[in-house]
């Protein structure tokens, strides 16, 4: 009996230490969301129920200073036969893939380049991020300079050249509006992929390549075989990003053409501006605006598996 | 998504080239003697000065045309456009007593630093509770946290102007102040993550043991020990606000009010020719303050960037 008389209070101790415990736990998730007060707040009130705010309107006829009423999938009938709709449709998935293509190659030869051992190393990698530093639209705004059609450099360099006898119309042309935007976009990511991916390349044990190298390996067989492996992950996130980013691009087209000649470099973000807010039809912006989100989820996903990857090749130990 | 991926790169030391993998290789001169000079002038030292020069290009064409008088830019048969002989601050001069230049220059910081300020209290609270409270829901919060990060201000700019209508703060700097965060957040939240999980956790339970409340102890132990973080997480954000343009362009109407990237694509230009010089000795004079806060902090950008992505 002495026995049972001891198991109770051993118990109770037991007891009381776990509803400490729990208190604890309970107090810990009231904390939880006072820390968490603020950021939520921002993020329902000018995130969350904007995005919802937004669907929601590209199904009305809201335009500027009326509320609009519900008129169902009208908005989107009206973009399926819109032809500059469709046009804009076309242009940002040729300036997202042109782009973002180019970023890489150019992004990842640049790494490559920047992690060799050379003179003033660090001073080189730190000019070479300067792009994505400065302001977009001032960047525009530079090279709409450059594009400008009468006073361009570039036309002036070519005629000194003879190349050309002409000045080239850079942003007035099709084409070579098209080109130019494109241009400045790479331009400005670049430098942000280049970094990006150096940060991984470090990550590489140099003994790989030593190994490889007593093995006989070429230059190429190495980046192949040995590189490009172990950067795959991180890749897949920087391209998620530059995709995303480069997809909803708006400042650099606006400051540079504003979506002319004719609508040639109109994005899906800039042809939402101009028909939202220009034209004050907040609905069919809206609609617009949402028919972009199929494309971004998309792109999330991508993201999604390329982190897990990254996770499962690390060996991820999660703390 | 159960859990963000945390395992991190040493990433300050990517642009010193000191990443402590590599340290000891990288400052020999690694398997680079293989190479002769001449391979190395056509394999690297070339495509790396083709690849600098149309970087940096751009901002000397800035630089050269806020410096050049007038009849000096419209003139390519007479002058040598790549340089000048006279070089003239009336640019400068006319941007910075002649228009509302000082104005805009002091909407953008007054809005960055509000917004940096409100978006690092926010995510320091965020984060730590995220990482360290680690109430119920805590890793599905830090995934919903992610995820807002990827929604793009192009698709939000509409459904927010009417927002901001509603809540009446159109047209005035509140309005970029407090939608600004919902871009900074995320990030910033993302990046203190990284931070408060490198500080030991022992430091806090005994603080706990000794009776501090959790706010003591985010204030005095963990927060002094990710200033670093801390100092990322700005200079980012402070980037990011200055660089925004679709809501400021958007939620902004009156002419004193605006931020600079928006006002110098709007007043001044008018497709008048001669206005060349001003408005890049704006973009110039705008991106100025940028371009000196990054070369003081360059290892802590480039961490907080590559961060960005990494974490």
């Amino acid at each position: 009996m002495a026995d049972v008389a001891l198991q109770p209070r051993t118990a109770k101790r037991q007891i009381r230490e776990a509803t400490a415990w729990d208190q604890l736990r309970t107090n810990r998730n009231w904390l939880g969301f006072w820390f968490m007060l603020p950021a939520m707040a921002f993020l329902i009130f000018f995130l969350a129920y904007p995005l919802g705010l937004g669907v929601w309107i590209s199904f009305t006829d809201a335009k500027i200073g009326r509320p609009g009423e519900y008129i169902g999938i009208e908005n989107y009938e009206w973009l399926w036969g819109d032809s500059i709709f469709w046009l804009s449709v076309f242009n940002t998935l040729l300036y997202t893939f042109i782009a973002s293509a180019i970023k890489f190659a150019i992004g990842l030869y640049l790494a490559l380049l920047l992690n060799e051992n050379m003179p003033f190393k660090a001073m080189l990698r730190a000019l070479v991020l300067i792009p994505f530093i400065v302001p977009t639209v001032l960047s525009a705004l530079a090279f709409w300079w450059i594009f400008d059609s009468q006073f361009s450099i570039i036309s002036w360099s070519l005629k000194q050249i003879g190349l050309i006898t002409e000045n080239i119309n850079f942003l007035g042309d099709v084409t070579w509006a098209r080109i130019c935007v494109i241009f400045a976009n790479i331009w400005r990511g670049v430098p942000f992929v280049a970094i990006t991916l150096l940060a991984g390349l470090q990550t590489v044990q140099p003994s790989l390549y030593e190994a490889a190298t007593l093995d006989g390996a070429s230059k190429w067989e190495m980046f192949r075989f040995i590189t490009y492996p172990l950067l795959t992950p991180i890749i897949a996130v920087v391209m998620t990003f530059s995709v995303l980013f480069t997809f909803t691009d708006f400042q650099l087209i606006w400051a540079m053409t504003r979506g002319g000649p004719v609508n040639a470099t109109h994005l899906m973000a800039t042809l939402s501006y101009q028909r939202a807010i220009i034209a004050g039809q907040l609905g069919e912006g809206a609609a617009i605006s949402s028919a972009m989100i199929p494309f971004l989820l998309a792109a999330i996903m991508v993201s999604w598996f390329g982190l897990q990857r990254r996770k499962w090749q690390q060996g991820e130990n999660n703390d | 998504m159960t859990d963000l991926p945390t395992s991190r790169i040493d990433l300050k030391a990517v642009l010193a080239g000191t990443s402590p993998t590599v340290a000891k290789d990288d400052h020999s001169e690694g398997m680079s003697y293989l190479q002769s000079v001449p391979r190395r002038m056509v394999t690297l030292y070339m495509p790396l000065a083709i690849i600098v020069f149309v970087l940096l290009f751009p901002f000397y064409w800035m630089g050269l045309t806020a410096i050049k008088p007038d009849e000096q830019l419209l003139d390519l048969d007479k002058y040598n456009p790549f340089w000048t002989w006279n070089p003239t601050l009336k640019h400068f001069y006319k941007l910075l007593f002649d228009s509302h230049y000082p104005l805009w220059l002091w909407n953008t910081m007054y809005v960055a630093v509000c917004a940096t300020i409100l978006s690092i209290v926010a995510s320091v609270l965020a984060a730590y509770a995220i990482v360290r409270l680690r109430y119920r829901g805590a890793h599905w919060v830090g995934g919903l946290i992610f995820l807002s990060y990827l929604v793009p201000p192009s698709i939000l700019f509409i459904p927010l102007a009417t927002v901001v209508f509603q809540y009446g703060l159109f047209d005035s700097p509140l309005a970029l102040i407090l939608t600004y965060p919902t871009i900074l957040i995320p990030f910033s939240t993302w990046l203190l993550m990284g931070y408060f999980k490198t500080i030991p956790f022992e430091l806090e339970e005994c603080a706990l043991i000794d009776g501090a409340s959790r706010w003591q102890i985010l204030v005095k132990i963990v927060l002094p020990l990710a200033i670093p973080g801390l100092i990322s997480a700005f200079i980012f954000c402070f980037t990011l606000c200055w660089n925004e343009f679709i809501y400021a362009l958007t939620f902004l109407q009156s002419t004193s009010n605006k931020t600079v990237p928006v006002a110098i694509v709007n007043e001044f230009v008018d497709g008048d020719v001669y206005r060349w010089g001003s408005l890049m000795a704006g973009a110039l004079a705008g991106s100025l303050p940028l371009v000196i806060l990054y070369a003081f902090f360059v290892e802590h950008y480039v961490s907080a960037m590559t961060g960005a992505v990494k974490e």
